[in-house]
């Protein structure tokens, strides 16, 4: 049989799940008026952000390239970017650099608008009104998954994830992998441990060489700023609840990636080159991560939460699954897949992938996730890079 | 019908207990049979074979340790009996 999801065609031969409608503030001074104009559209999000301004060289291309890749996110229609007019990250280059995606996409400054926020707002309300009456002509269609980006997230862990939830996951990110997909794998700081097995993986040695240096220079950085990061791993908590080494940890974790080969190392929002499981270094913040996952170009993103996260994304649905039972009854209306069937032998690893796989695919096909029905459109982006304001204290 | 444990590879050396489980409980793996020899908290370790000091824990198919004493087949491995690898060899070099 072949798998298909349905899925809306976008430009550049990209496929969406979604098909909404994002306002994305190119600074933060106007997050209020993007979230006005979101709250009268159907299908629209508003992409609240802190950032923006005062933002220089890699900090401010960090900025740009997640703002414009969740833009360019296949689950997005069309996009309307708002200004305020004085900022350094304009309204005119986030736009120009989403409409590489070939989408509609329009731009405008508040600062421009006479009648100020009230008639900014009733502007966008009208080009974003245009751009859901064009985005309700598209119906959905079939498409198999090599279409499909996944990615792989896990937040507010316990010691059960590891040997439940992720490597089911591992066995659907697999799969997508085998039809031809994308997986990403975000998280870094748990990889350290697993880097023989991650190198093993990698498709050629230079992509083994970037994986290498990459994480020897985060070990060498901890150590120039005197934060012994290995000397508390695994923490008590971990302990406890039986890991005993910071390898076992960390395989725990990297089991969420199956055992395809690595196609490469990616930065943080950057899109995978070719399909396959790529890496994308992050350091591990749940909702840093998955905005980094959207931004990439992830369409849905798989997260294992084992202590309970009501955690959302505003473009990607998050899938969440959880192998404690007790979390599961507590925070059901949180949680998309029980998976603690594993721990009482109601399922198998395989059949546990089985119902991964069926959830993955509705929710493909316009199923909502929980944290979707709740509206929980969480962004947070990953500073990466110092801003000229960092490590400034009074003397 | 429940499991009690799981493990993880068929090459793996430990396996993770899915309950609780207690001292003295017969353990049928693989046609081995042993007892469990201490109590075994759900998500630890026990030992499926007898592994010798100095010797490599495996789970997942990979090393996760070095055992720093003999542990015999169903006993606990934490950390009073395995060490870390790659903190060993890998970051002290």
């Amino acid at each position: 049989m072949n798998e298909e999801f349905m899925g809306y065609e976008r430009p550049k031969n990209k496929v969406g799940i979604r098909n909404k409608i994002a306002i994305i503030p190119s600074v933060l001074c106007v997050n209020h008026i993007a979230e006005r104009i979101a709250a009268k559209i159907d299908q629209a999000v508003a992409i609240r952000h802190p950032l923006g301004c005062g933002q220089f060289g890699p900090d401010f291309n960090n900025t740009l390239r997640t703002l414009a890749g969740l833009g360019s996110n296949p689950n997005i229609y069309g996009v309307v970017v708002i200004g305020l007019g004085c900022e350094n990250l304009k309204s005119k280059v986030l736009a120009k650099n989403i409409k590489r995606s070939k989408k509609p996409v329009e731009f405008f400054d508040v600062q421009d608008i006479k009648g100020g926020s009230i008639a900014a707002i009733e502007h966008g309300i009208k080009i974003a009104s245009r751009l859901r009456d064009e985005a309700d002509e598209l119906v959905r269609e079939p498409f198999d998954f090599s279409n499909l980006t996944l990615g792989l997230e896990c937040g507010g862990s316990d010691s059960i994830s590891g040997i439940t939830a992720n490597p089911a996951i591992g066995i659907v990110s697999d799969k997508i992998v085998q039809l031809g997909g994308t997986s990403i794998l975000p998280e870094f700081t748990e990889w350290i441990g697993t880097e023989h097995i991650l190198i093993d993986r990698a498709v050629n040695q230079e992509v083994a060489t970037k994986i290498h240096e990459t994480l020897t220079g985060f070990i060498d950085h901890l150590k120039n700023i005197g934060i012994d990061f290995l000397g508390v791993q695994p923490t008590p908590g971990n302990i406890e609840g039986g890991l005993s080494t910071i390898e076992e940890k960390s395989l725990g974790n990297i089991a969420k990636s199956g055992k395809a080969p690595i196609q490469g190392l990616i930065d943080y929002s950057e899109s995978p080159k070719t399909k396959g499981l790529w890496l994308m270094l992050e350091p591990g913040l749940d909702v840093e991560s998955m905005t980094g996952l959207a931004a990439a170009g992830a369409n849905i993103i798989l997260m294992t939460t084992g202590r309970g996260s009501p955690c959302g994304n505003p473009i990607a649905p998050v899938i969440k699954l959880c192998g404690n039972p007790k979390t599961c009854e507590w925070m059901d209306r949180d949680i998309d897949i029980d998976a603690s069937k594993m721990l009482t032998g109601e399922a198998t690893m395989e059949e546990m992938a089985e119902i991964i796989w069926k959830k993955l695919k509705l929710t493909c096909n316009g199923q909502t996730t929980h944290s979707e029905l709740l509206g929980f459109n969480d962004l947070a982006i990953w500073r990466n890079s110092a801003s000229p304001f960092q490590y400034m204290h009074c003397k | 019908m429940k499991q009690k444990y799981i493990v993880m590879n068929k090459t793996d050396n430990c396996a993770t207990a899915l309950e609780d489980i207690k001292k003295g409980e017969e353990i049928d793996y693989s046609d081995i049979k042993f007892k469990i020899k201490q109590e075994i908290p759900l998500g630890h370790k026990f030992a499926l074979i007898d592994i010798k000091s100095g010797n490599e824990v495996r789970k997942y198919g990979q090393v996760i340790g070095l055992a720093t004493q003999n542990i015999f087949k169903g006993e606990w491995i934490h950390t009073h009996n395995i060490i870390s690898h790659y903190l060993k060899e890998v970051v002290n070099q």
